[in-house]
């Protein structure tokens, strides 16, 4: 996956760079409210010349504390690539969604790329386990 | 000069109590390599918040300067997006 990226940034005269976006969702949305709302920044990414990497619902979560007096959310995770000035398109676009309560977008270095890759593979979740748990023991 | 560490030992995942103080503290990080740490991961960055949810101090966690900024960095993170509160009582 990691040697597919640079092949890709050469080719292409416009740099694509990896970002990844948080976005909690009003609890107050029906199913099919959110499934629009989520289709609708998949299509944004892709339209203005960006590729989505992998998304991630969390579905309805509890809120560590209320946003907007709401005590969840739902969360969803756009994992993407994208030429820098996408971005605050994007935000933009978020800050005049009544639907979303909150977002969070952040750059990804190569280890977070490495990370994301291993978490979704799977080998991850079980290794942090074991690290945790030799941790507990001392 | 014993410091008086009271405040900090609800988390005893770290070296606070007096018996193991004299053990060499060292960074998690470095020894486990790991090299990212993800800000949507809760339970993870519990550890490195102490009970009202404070950023717990390098000293006490042992960890090196370049990681405990990557911490700081990604609890600030977490409490923009809800996923740990900025206060409380024991959150944990």
């Amino acid at each position: 996956m990691a040697t597919k990226t640079t092949k890709v940034k050469k080719e292409e005269s416009v740099v694509l760079n990896n970002y990844e976006s948080v976005i909690i969702f009003t609890p107050v949305l029906s199913e099919e409210q959110l499934k629009d709302a989520v289709a609708k920044y998949r299509k944004l990414i892709t339209e203005n010349g960006g590729e989505l990497i992998h998304e991630e619902n969390w579905g309805l979560t509890k809120l560590a504390y209320p946003i907007q007096k709401k005590s969840t959310g739902f969360y969803h995770i756009y994992e993407y690539k994208a030429p820098a000035s996408f971005v605050s398109t994007f935000e933009l676009a978020f800050r005049r969604d009544e639907r979303i309560m909150r977002f969070l977008s952040t750059v990804l270095d190569k280890h977070s790329i490495q990370y994301n890759v291993r978490k979704r593979n799977g080998e991850f979740n079980q290794g942090k386990n074991t690290t945790k748990q030799q941790e507990a023991k001392k | 000069m014993a410091k008086p560490q009271k405040k900090y030992t609800g988390s005893s995942v770290f070296n606070t109590t007096p018996d193991a103080a004299q053990r060499k503290k060292y960074c998690r990080f470095k020894k486990n390599g790991i090299k990212y740490i993800d800000y949507k991961d809760a339970n993870f960055l519990l550890k490195f918040v102490n009970d009202q949810g404070k950023i717990l101090p390098r000293r006490l966690t042992g960890t090196s300067l370049k990681f405990q900024r990557k911490i700081s960095q990604a609890v600030k993170r977490a409490r923009h997006i809800a996923v740990l509160p900025f206060t409380g009582d024991m959150i944990k």
